[in-house]
């Protein structure tokens, strides 16, 4: 992250004078406490900080925020903030969107921020429903969810949110959940802390319109089973007490095995530059595995604004009169009566 | 071969009878890999060198490559070129050069009685003439005795021409584009220089190809000169009524592009295009794309959406955004291009216009998207809208442009269209230094801010651009609040706010010339005309006046705002003629705005309008209404 010093700045200062609109209990509010606060230990000053946003729940999120907000039309935040970057590079750019924003009506831009990859934020809240409509499946839905669009349940394949990132090339994934703070403002500072695209997906709870959604992932009393805290270069290892982990089996595909002291060297061990293990994480089938949270993938690339600049750079030039006047006659000319 | 074509040139002692003519017009008529858009382009450089005023047609078909020899591969480049004035490529060409039967079978009916007509003979074999649909050799057919045809063995005069370089026959027939352009530089006396120079640049990478188009375009001019062909040559004398200064000749999709990145330098900004490549705007993509010495950004997005809405995003960021695109990609950028006038950015939108609805007629020209340009989007959504004339004025269109995004904070769209985005004429070379200045001042007073605080003139509000410090703010879709910026759902706020925006858009008025009647300044009839009509209006207006009709003509170049002063024109004249290619566009606004029988003209054929396609129907209404 490239800025100027600034005077150290508190969670205070980043929270706007705009009163917060979400339906109590949203998930959306504990995010939004935890970026606030994050921001300071980032480090960039206000001014030098972008929030972007489409149309959803959570595109709300810029209005909340003490910086230069930009809320725009749905799905198009990633390409908005795609402009803005290569015009801007020295300024830090995030985008907030959501399941139906990112990866519905949005997801082309999406998939091409992260092949480009652009240094900027990205945070997918994914509820797995649409909420500012009132309640539809989005295409996160699990099959069979009820909704007003859906009263005999979704036929529609759902696709996970990490994997896509992936496939599109994505050099920084990561996912987090909404209630654990701590988890979450980890995320969050290595997100800033990359250079290039950073997708962070967190898994958000609509208490309205698909409640509980990630309750076997967070319920306090089964989240030790359905939780896989991901550390770079440290085994896969969950459940309570850290009594299990998961390796490949002879035909190379994930099993879950207790931890009985002498098979601790056949876990897999997690390494955020390996693309295939980055994948193979994001396929880990749920219930039967637990859920991956924590940093994906995460290697280092150019940026894109950075190429954008280098050619330009490269060619010292300079718009000004002289050029101009060049430009223009850079054709074959002729006089006719007087030249000017 | 006893002449040369060095010494010729430079002494024009030509053995043959030279004649003097004051207008020709010439097209070149081909199959699309016949190379003949090459060629017309390359003797229009000619004609521009040797003084003459121009004016172009190119007319390519859309498939990059149709079967060959066929009537749908036909490609044709007509050019005007005359000692005085021109503003169209004329209506029926003089002389015609078809280099197959196809090409022949298209155009023939065009050339005029009388008129030259060049063939290739060696491509008018038995598989050519049938595919082009003849039952026999049109070459034998009577109808040619309206012309002067001259047969001539192109391709075999172009073997022999490079006989010794030994290369492929495929090579050898390429080529033959070259014997054309070199005996029609020949035929009309054309300076060569140029050409040969041109040569030896484009196609450096391949010195093989250096030399067999030289030797061929020789031959070519040599055949002319020497041969018992032609009995005659023409001269068409340097242009005068022209204004003096320095001249190149120019095409509008380049014209447009310098025009953006003129004003942005101007502004002091940086230029940022973000793009989709859609016929036939992408050469302003191209163009834009090779001048990063001037700092200027191409982003090609991965679709039409990213395209505006980055640059959106950019204008935001303090640069001067600009989408370009035609039809198809204006509908995909609508819902963008109406967030620019709900967050007030500056914004230029490019929509070279092409046959349509749907994909329509990607490489031919239309004037069909005048609606939507003023009304194609949700809500009230005005955005200023220019309209170039001429394929030159696209530079000054797109410099006024970028000043009026700034100065109004708002989206502007370009309606240019495909006869102006190839069509070439000579271009007076401005200075940079003269260009009107464009103040673009991003807002740094400290009292009393707010994002939508609007300028008392413009109406304007302040571009406050990340990364000032103490004016951290949000602006976004939703309507916001006259007093203080925030969002407000309030009705009478939403109404002031609507009218607000429509006032600013009306507010341009002020800084446009006024409307201003050319021709008769009153009299029988008005020819209302906006966007690439100019030309054609300008000759038929001229006619018609010479007939002793007095006409008058108003071009729209701003359709939003209008220019002030039209309604009193209008009050001038008896009848009112709208021109336009399309079923009817801008005439509807005319009625509506002024309350008067105007009348339409409108052609919607793919093709500019002819000049008698305007002179003959106001004739005929003056002569009914007598
Ligand atoms: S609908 Fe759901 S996601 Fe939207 S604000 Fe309410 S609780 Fe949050």
């Amino acid at each position: 992250m490239t800025t100027a010093e600034s005077p150290k700045l508190t969670r205070k200062e980043f929270v706007s004078d705009q009163d917060v609109r979400w339906c109590p209990g949203c998930g959306d509010y504990a995010i939004l406490a935890q970026v606030q606060k994050v921001m300071p230990e980032i480090g960039v000053a206000r001014e030098n900080t972008v929030f972007v946003s489409g149309i959803g729940c959570s595109s709300r999120f810029p209005y909340y925020m003490n910086t230069y907000g930009f809320h725009s039309i749905h799905g198009r935040a990633t390409a908005i903030a795609t402009g803005l970057k290569i015009a801007r590079p020295e300024l830090s750019v995030w985008v907030v969107t959501g399941d139906g924003d990112g990866l519905s009506i949005g997801g082309n831009h999406l998939i091409h921020i992260l092949r480009r990859n652009l240094n900027v934020n990205i945070l997918l809240f994914n509820n797995q429903i649409y909420g500012l409509t009132k309640g539809q499946f989005s295409p996160t839905s699990r099959l069979g969810l009820v909704t007003k669009s859906s009263p005999k349940g979704v036929i529609d394949n759902p696709f996970d949110a990490a994997s896509l990132a992936l496939g599109a090339e994505a050099t920084f994934v990561a996912r987090t959940v909404d209630v654990q703070a701590a988890h979450l403002q980890s995320v969050l500072r290595r997100a800033a802390e990359h250079r290039g695209t950073s997708f962070v997906e967190i898994l958000q709870n609509c208490p309205v319109f698909n409640d509980g959604a990630f309750d076997d992932v967070t319920d306090r009393a089964t989240i030790d089973e359905h939780q896989l805290l991901l550390e770079h270069g440290k085994p896969l290892i969950f459940g309570p007490g850290g009594d299990r982990g998961i390796r490949l089996d002879k035909n190379m595909e994930p099993e879950v095995v207790a931890l009985n002291g002498a098979n601790s060297e056949q876990l897999l061990v997690h390494d955020e530059t390996n693309d295939a293990l980055a994948y193979f994480l994001t396929r880990l089938e749920r219930p039967r595995f637990p859920v991956p949270l924590g940093v994906l993938r995460a290697v280092q690339h150019p940026t894109y604004e950075d190429r954008v600049h280098e050619q330009i750079d490269a060619l010292h030039g300079a718009a000004d009169e002289k050029a101009f006047d060049a430009l223009f006659a850079s054709g074959d000319t002729w006089q006719v009566g007087q030249a000017k | 071969m006893v002449a040369t074509i060095g010494a010729a040139t430079t002494s024009a002692a030509s053995a043959k009878r030279v004649e003097e003519r004051s207008t020709v017009v010439i097209r070149f008529a081909g199959d699309s890999g016949d190379g003949m858009q090459l060629t017309g382009t390359q003797f229009t450089n000619e004609s521009a060198l040797a003084g003459n005023d121009i004016a172009t047609l190119p007319d390519f078909p859309a498939e990059i490559r149709a079967p060959i020899g066929t009537l749908a591969g036909v490609s044709g480049y007509q050019l005007n070129f005359s000692s005085g004035r021109v503003f169209t490529p004329g209506d029926d060409p003089d002389v015609l050069v078809a280099m197959n039967p196809a090409a022949l079978r298209v155009n023939l009916a065009d050339l005029v009685d009388n008129g030259i007509l060049i063939v290739d003979t060696d491509a008018f074999t038995k598989a050519n003439v049938r595919k082009a649909g003849y039952d026999s050799d049109p070459l034998e057919d009577p109808s040619l005795e309206r012309v002067s045809v001259f047969k001539i063995a192109l391709t075999k005069l172009t073997s022999q021409a490079l006989k010794e370089l030994g290369l492929p026959n495929k090579t050898v027939v390429r080529c033959r584009n070259f014997f054309a352009l070199g005996l029609c530089s020949w035929l009309f006396t054309r300076p060569t220089e140029e050409t040969l120079n041109w040569i030896a640049e484009k196609f450096k990478k391949a010195p093989q190809l250096v030399e067999a188009n030289t030797l061929v375009f020789k031959a070519g001019w040599n055949y002319g000169e020497t041969t018992e062909a032609f009995h005659s040559s023409y001269t068409v004398a340097p242009a005068t009524g022209i204004e003096p200064g320095t001249y190149t000749n120019m095409i509008g999709n380049k014209a447009l592009a310098y025009g953006l990145m003129a004003g942005a330098a101007k502004a002091d900004k940086r230029l940022f295009l973000g793009t989709y490549p859609i016929t036939p705007a992408t050469d302003i993509l191209h163009e834009l794309a090779s001048h990063k010495e001037l700092g200027v950004i191409t982003f090609q997005a991965e679709d039409e959406i990213a395209g505006v809405c980055s640059a959106l995003g950019a204008s935001f960021g303090g640069a001067i955004g600009v989408t370009t695109s035609s039809g198809p990609g204006i509908a995909l950028k609508s819902e963008a291009i109406g967030l620019g006038v709900m967050v007030e950015l500056p914004l230029v939108v490019v929509n070279v216009q092409r046959g349509g609805p749907s994909t329509g007629l990607p490489t031919k020209t239309e004037q069909a998207d005048l609606l939507q340009a003023l009304f194609g989007r949700n809500g009230e959504s005005p955005v200023a809208v220019v309209a170039p004339c001429t394929p030159t004025d696209c530079f000054m269109a797109g410099y006024e442009a970028v000043a009026t995004a700034i100065r109004y904070m708002t989206p502007v769209i370009v309606l240019s269209d495909g006869y102006l985005a190839n069509g070439a004429e000579p271009w007076s070379i401005p200075k940079f230094a003269e260009l009107p200045s464009i103040e673009a001042k991003f807002w740094t007073q400290s009292q009393g801010f707010h994002p939508y605080l609007r300028n008392e003139d413009t109406l304007a509000r302040p571009w406050v651009v990340p990364g000032t410090p103490g004016f951290e703010h949000r602006i976004g879709g939703i309507e916001k609040d006259y007093a203080s910026g925030n969002i407000s759902y309030d009705a009478d706020n939403h109404e002031r706010m609507s009218r607000v925006r429509a006032s600013k858009i009306e507010r341009i008025a002020e800084d446009i010339p006024p409307a201003r009647v050319e021709g008769s300044d009153t009299g029988e009839v008005l020819v209302i005309g906006w966007g690439s009509t100019y030309g054609a209006i300008t000759e038929a207006v001229a006619q018609l006046n010479a007939e002793g009709i007095a006409t008058g003509h108003l071009h729209f170049r701003w359709l939003n705002p209008f220019p002030r002063g039209v309604g009193s024109i209008l009050k001038r004249f008896k009848h009112v003629v709208v021109p336009e290619m399309n079923l009817g566009q801008l005439i509807r606004l005319i009625r509506d705005r002024f309350l008067v029988d105007a009348r339409p003209i409108t052609k919607i054929q793919g093709q500019p309008f002819k000049v008698r396609e305007l002179v003959e129907p106001i004739r005929a209404l003056v002569e009914a209404s007598k």
